[in-house]
Formats: structure tokens, sequence, C-alpha cells
């Protein structure tokens, strides 16, 4: 037999209060095994307070070549950003 | 270097004006500075030329192992023992960063390993020199990671995306592994005359292997010259071998040693040191599989991977029969 075992992706909580980050990925047979081996591979050094992993093909991504399009409604809005309004300085800080 | 003498398939370099639309865009947002990142169009070569060389650096790491690994079991305090024991793992962690850069350029970890196996990839020829005694394993982390790290920090700049992400966690715990080593060598020189003279003949025989790292001049290389466009390499190895020489005698002096090429001096005018030209062929015997333990370096990573198959399946069918269990329970349960 020997089939590869399946990759997934390594998301770590760094510390309280801020968000899972991708830091990597690596190969293990089921997602205990992946927790075990994520904490070995990509918390040696206290990088971490929680860790999430997720098979990679269960991972939707955007395509790069659509770019474009998929991101061009946010540009066209600059109004979305405060700093398209002049306030006049006598109003003072909003 | 970790990755010595990449081939890029390259011809010529050529210019922006004679790339096709896709490949001159592609050159423009290197020079911009721009990251590429997996899934986004790139030359062929680009492509090829990174798998060799990240494979390449992802081999030494596992590799690298070795050498050290056979001095765990003869540390001389349980201190040193466990420094070392958390050193070799993170090579083993180094290797595996780069695996996963490599593979998402399209190669499975099953075709690195076979390449490995095979001895159709390689591995940098310092690693197939053997550990003699303890100050060996001192005279490692003081240059072999000491080189490494000449080559990794710039490294951290390439432009693709997930092997510059490696190489900054991978740089940041190099500096442990070269200062482990160093404290070493301190310790025992100054010791008894017979350590002394155990740390100075671990540089003696490390020395030029050391230099050797990072591959002969490639001042005249088409690849090399590739690979600085692709911004997949940074410095030539003259320039990279310069500075490594520099900052090392200074550090050798201190531990009162003396560094073995008698053509070693200070050149006030270019403000570092000239120094002597390593033996290349014996370097291009080692990369060729010639050296003292490429046999037994070669030998310990297939007997590994063999032993191991019983347990990787293993592993395989447990995760398989507890996925089906869940299954049935779940269909159960409806």
């Amino acid at each position: 037999m020997s089939s590869e075992w399946p990759l997934w992706e390594v998301f770590i909580r760094g510390q309280h209060g801020l968000n899972h980050r991708h830091v990597g990925s690596l190969h293990a047979p089921d997602a205990e095994m992946a927790i075990n081996n994520a904490r070995d591979v990509y918390t040696r050094r206290n990088e971490g307070v929680s860790i999430w992993v997720v098979r990679s093909s269960d991972i939707t991504a955007s395509s790069p070549s659509d770019k474009g399009p998929l991101f061009e409604p946010s540009n066209s809005k600059v109004y979305r950003h405060p700093t398209f309004f002049d306030i006049p300085d006598e109003v003072g800080h909003m | 270097m970790y990755a010595q003498m990449v081939k890029t398939d390259a011809a010529r370099v050529k210019s922006l004006d004679d790339m096709a639309p896709e490949e001159r865009a592609f050159q423009e947002r290197i020079d911009a500075g721009q990251k590429i990142e997996p899934k986004e169009w790139m030359p062929e070569g680009y492509r090829k030329t990174l798998v060799r060389q990240i494979s390449q650096h992802a081999h030494s790491e596992i590799v690298g192992q070795l050498p050290e690994g056979n001095w765990i079991t003869r540390a001389p305090t349980l201190e040193r023992k466990a420094i070392l024991l958390a050193k070799v793992q993170d090579e083993a962690g180094h290797g595996l960063y780069l695996y996963c850069a490599a593979e998402t350029l399209g190669i499975s970890r099953d075709e690195m390993y076979e390449q490995l196996h095979s001895g159709k990839a390689k591995y940098s020829s310092i690693f197939n020199y053997p550990t003699l005694s303890w100050a060996d394993i001192g005279a490692i982390g003081w240059l072999v990671d000491g080189a490494a790290i000449m080559n990794q920090v710039p490294l951290q700049r390439c432009s693709y995306g997930p092997y510059a992400r490696a190489m900054v966690r991978i740089c940041k715990e190099e500096s442990f592994h070269q200062r482990q080593g160093f404290d070493i060598l301190a310790k025992m020189v100054k010791g008894t005359p017979a350590q002394r003279a155990m740390v100075q003949d671990a540089l003696d025989r490390w020395w030029w292997p050391s230099l050797m790292m990072f591959g002969p001049s490639d001042d005249a290389s088409i690849h090399s010259a590739q690979s600085m466009v692709w911004k997949i390499k940074q410095n030539s190895n003259d320039e990279l071998r310069q500075k490594f020489v520099d900052q090392t005698v200074p550090q050798a002096e201190y531990l009162g040693l003396t560094v073995p090429d008698p053509d070693l001096k200070w050149n006030e005018k270019k403000g570092g040191y000239d120094f002597g030209e390593p033996d290349w062929k014996e370097f291009f015997e080692v990369i060729a599989g010639n050296g003292l333990c490429n046999a037994e370096r070669l030998g310990a990573r297939r007997k590994a991977w063999d032993d191991g198959a019983w347990f990787r399946d293993g592993l395989t069918v447990h995760a398989e029969k507890a996925s089906a269990r869940r299954a049935a329970k779940t269909a159960a349960a409806e």
C-alpha cells in the first residue's frame, strides 16, 4: 500500500485575543495526528495557545487570475473610506 | 550551500524584450519586489529551479540530523544532551517547512523522498563528513550552521512567497544552533590540553568543507545569473564565502585556534581576509557520491524510510477505520 498521508493546513493562535493565523502545512493520517504533529513542527518555542488543522483538499481558494474582477467592486467605492469626506477643522475630531 | 550548484535549464538570461507578454509581466513583478505565490503563473524554468533548490535544501536539513544524531547518546552532560536533542529536532522541523514549500510547486512529498533515496536529488556536501569527537558537534554548530545562516538570511527576501516565509522561521531558530556550537567550543578550549587539541583538530577537519558549502565560484555561471534575475539567489558564492571568512576568523582567534590556511591574511585594502582555495577536486568527489560518509548517510535514510513503512501504513488504516466507524455511527443516528 504506502499511500501518502493527506496534507493539512495549520493555523495557530499566537496569543489570547488574536486570530488564528496560517503558519504552514504538514502531512498526517488523521486530524488528531495532525494536531500532534503541528505541535512539534510549529510550536517548539511557545508560538501558540491554540491550533486548528484543516485538510488542504477542503479549502476553496479564489483564483489568482480572477483577482481583477473579484476585487474591483471595492476599488471603485472610495467613499467607503472615512478620508473621502472633508470635515471642516472647526467641527473638531470625528 | 545547503543548496549547491542548482541548475536552471537556462541557456542564457533573456532580456525583457525577448520575453512573451506573460513572462515579461512575471519578470516585471519580480523586478518590482513582489512575491510570487503558489497558484500564480510562472515560467516552467522558475518552477523547476525552485523545486530543485528547495528540495535540496530540505534534504540537507533532514540528512544533516545524522552526523549530530551520532552524538546524542554520547553527549558529555544531560544538559548538553537536551540541547543537542532540541537542535536536531529543529533540523527535522526545518526540513518539514521546506518540503511543504516545495509541495506548493506541484511535486509530492513521496516524489522528493524517492529522489533523495535514489540519489537523483542532492543534499549539501558537508553532511558527508564524519563526526569523530564531541568537538565536532561544536564545530558543526559554529561553522556549518554559521555558513548556513550566511546563505539563508538573504533567502528570506526570495521572490517565491512560501520559500521566503519558511526561511523567516528557519532563520529565527538558526541563531540558537550557531551559539550552542560556539558555546561547546568555548567551554572546551578552557579545559585540558587534550580538550583544546580536540577543538583544534575539529577546526582542521571542518574548515575547508565549510568553505566548500558555498559552492565553487559562480561568477561565470549562467544558472546563477538566471537565479539572480529571478531573485531566487541574491549573492554570488564568492561574496558569501568572503563574508563567512571575515566573520569567522576573529571568532577562531578568540577561541585561541589556528585556522588551517597558510594563505590566510588580513587585506587592509579590501577590508577583508585573503584566503586559500578549497580543494574543489574533493568537493566534486563528495558531490558525486564518493565522500567519506555518502553511503552511510543515504543508507540510514533509506533504512529509516523502509523500516517505517509498516507504521505509516498502520496509521493510515487506523484513520480509515475510525472514519468509517464515525460515518456508520452518524448513519445509525439519522
